[in-house]
């Protein structure tokens, strides 16, 4: 049951798995080049107008006056929005290999709520506060979660169909947000410390907390990427898999901890953000092919394109103040998601 | 027995408080009479705070039990399929962008309740409505007006705030009889048609094809099912805010306690009523200080949540 909801799409795009090299690099470097104009648009463009020579003044290390000041704040915040938005693009691009469901992604499975929800306990029982011990709490509240809601989703007859994950996770999502809810009202006094922890945003960005994430973004890539092999063979079943050669249990749990480092780690520096997981891989399965080896660089890149412009739109479309990014995502992701489910077929689900 | 234990429940709300009122006096200030002190504090304080809890408890059991029985699946309660988002945000919108506060926001509610319902309806026909698809259409638009709720919240004064998030967690603070009144009404007018329909609802539950060779017409009574059920909740959610969970629970716990067979509408209402009511209590007395309602149904329910997925996934049943 599990394998026919991809191997609809997988026979359809195997001519497309086929295509030149050539195309692919162009696509390649045509989001590329997209990703770049939108990251000098997200350094010019936000709630306040600033001229041109404030810009390249405040490039330049320029803090004089509130337009560079805003410029100098623009920077990081880019940055942020690029490598989390990659992050959770790769992330959500090798669940929907691992768990061969099209509905996979760290928001709609609760993972990134139960990275959350390991930060806003650490924060209100645990005395945290410094961003670095975040990321360890975040991350291992992420993996507990991303077991528990596969656990789950696979009891049963059919093991992990799309809809049992998917409600699993939903499920899952909406008990731990209570549980987060619950935790900011009897606690009080961390509210204000734990708002952002409900709805996911890049607007705090600084060079130090995108320092701290790093190394932990790099290790989850290198991950990912190292498995995209293992990824293409596990799409083909487990019993084929296994008939490649390819040690589908290992496969499995070595490509999952490098998406759930990945999102994770990106959830500790930015609070929840749905959907980009969801939508970037299908878009880049579009453009692409099923090839995980091209599919993952893809989605990193189309990922922190989406998310820079997310961020974008949040900053433009409610003058002068300004709407989470992680709204944003979940206004453009649902819709989405929904169109997804439509295309299912029922048996499938 | 669930009844009794209702009825129970309640006369102790009535009576316990922070100053204690013996049976006697309740009675008196029930029937009328004019007793001093008690008049006051439990007729106009108490009296309608448990009344509501009972209704809207048994509004949320009664609307969740019902599409759980019709989707054939514990998860299809209106508080995750998304009913229940859409008047909440509705009602954030209404509190904070609007400044309204009493019946405005109860309309907008209710509208975007009915609403949300439609749309989901709509999204999720194709060839027949599958309950599968239902749910998950469902859970995509909840994570859409969620995030509107989060916008709107996040652009609130501090004073709006404090009111729209009293409202989003559910709350019966502060009850007075209109609202009340109102519940109840629409529960006297929705609840028989609910329970007329309730031998086709086990028609359907026995799958599209064998409800329409036992005569029930699908579509229509699936239709006229959620109007109701969906007004249901939606007035008590107007009332009282979108008390967690108690929608989702009130069915599944009130199958467990009757066992398999007879229809779990009655059971379920008083399964909700009486959630409520222990948790409204509990909110108010088992802590130093008081929580709203549905924080205390929130941090039980949850976990509770995720222990009936995987019984559901393991032995793959209903309810």
């Amino acid at each position: 049951m599990t394998a026919t909801s991809t191997s609809a799409p997988a026979a359809a795009s195997d001519s497309r798995s086929r295509r030149p090299r050539r195309a692919r690099g162009l696509w390649l470097l045509a989001v590329f080049a997209v990703l770049g104009g939108l990251m000098v648009a997200s350094i010019l463009i936000g709630s306040r107008d600033v001229d041109l020579a404030d810009v390249l003044a405040a490039l330049g290390g320029g803090t004089d006056g509130f337009d560079q000041g805003a410029v100098a704040k623009r920077i990081p915040r880019t940055l942020l929005a690029v490598i989390t938005g990659a992050a959770l693009g790769v992330s959500g691009a090798v669940m929907q290999g691992v768990t061969r469901n099209p509905l996979a992604d760290p928001g709609i499975l609760g993972i990134n709520m139960g990275a959350s929800l390991a930060v806003v306990v650490g924060i209100a029982y645990f005395g945290l506060t410094s961003a670095s011990s975040y990321i360890w709490v975040a991350i291992t509240g992420a993996a507990i979660t991303a077991v528990a809601v596969y656990v789950i989703g696979s009891l049963g007859r059919g093991g992990a169909t799309p809809l049992k994950l998917a409600l699993a996770g939903a499920a899952t999502a909406a008990a731990l947000a209570s549980f987060i809810s619950g935790i900011r009202l009897i606690r009080g006094d961390v509210g204000e410390a734990t708002l952002s922890w409900q709805i996911g945003g890049v607007g705090g960005a600084t060079y130090a907390s995108i320092g701290q994430v790093a190394p932990f973004l790099v290790a989850g890539f290198a991950i990912c990427l190292l498995c995209a092999r293992g990824l293409n063979s596990l799409a083909l079943g487990d019993d084929v898999a296994a008939g490649l050669g390819e040690r589908v249990a290992i496969a499995r749990g070595v490509s999952s901890l490098g998406a759930v480092v990945l999102c994770g780690a990106a959830t500790a520096v930015t609070g929840p953000i749905g959907f980009v997981g969801l939508v970037v891989p299908h878009a880049c399965r579009l453009l692409v092919g099923v090839d995980h080896r091209w599919l993952l660089p893809f989605s990193a890149v189309t990922g922190a394109a989406l998310l820079t412009a997310a961020d974008i739109v949040g900053r433009i479309a409610a003058r002068p103040s300004e709407v989470a990014v992680g709204i944003v995502t979940a206004l453009i992701g649902a819709p989405f998601f929904i169109a997804i489910v439509r295309r299912q077929k029922v048996r499938e689900l | 027995m669930l009844a009794v234990a209702v009825i129970a429940i309640f006369a102790v709300t009535l009576m316990v408080g922070r100053t204690f009122y013996p049976p006697a006096d309740v009675i008196g200030v029930i029937l009328g009479h004019d007793v001093p002190g008690a008049s006051f504090t439990v007729g106009t304080l108490r009296l309608p705070r448990a009344v509501l809890a009972v209704a809207a408890g048994a509004c949320f059991g009664l609307s969740g039990v019902t599409f759980q029985t019709m989707l054939r699946n514990p998860l299809a309660s209106p508080d995750i399929i998304g009913i229940s988002s859409g008047a909440s945000a509705a009602a954030a919108f209404a509190i904070v962008m609007l400044s309204l506060g009493g019946t405005g926001v109860s309309v907008f509610a209710i509208v975007a309740g009915l609403a949300v319902a439609m749309i989901v309806y709509v999204l999720a026909f194709k060839d027949g409505v599958a309950g599968t698809r239902l749910i998950l259409i469902g859970i995509g638009i909840s994570a859409m007006l969620d995030s509107v709720t989060a916008y709107v919240l996040s652009q609130a004064a501090q004073w709006d705030l404090q009111e729209a998030t009293r409202w989003l967690t559910g709350s019966l603070n502060g009850t007075r009889w209109p609202e009340t009144v109102t519940v109840l009404i629409a529960a006297a007018v929705l609840v028989p048609v609910l329970l007329a329909h309730s031998r086709n609802l086990a028609a359907l539950q026995l799958g599209e094809d064998a409800a329409a060779a036992l005569g029930a017409r699908p579509e229509r009574t699936r239709l006229v099912l959620i109007v109701a059920a969906v007004l249901l909740i939606s007035f008590a959610t107007a009332a009282a805010g979108p008390i967690a969970f108690v929608a989702f629970l009130s069915g599944p716990i009130a199958a467990r306690l009757v066992g398999p067979g007879g229809s779990l509408l009655v059971p379920s209402a008083c399964v909700g009523a009486l959630l409520v009511l222990v948790a409204d209590l509990a909110g108010q007395f088992a802590f130093g200080t008081r929580f709203p309602v549905g924080v205390i149904t929130g941090v039980l329910g949850a976990p509770y949540l995720i222990y009936l997925i995987v019984r559901t996934n393991r032995v793959g049943g209903s309810l």
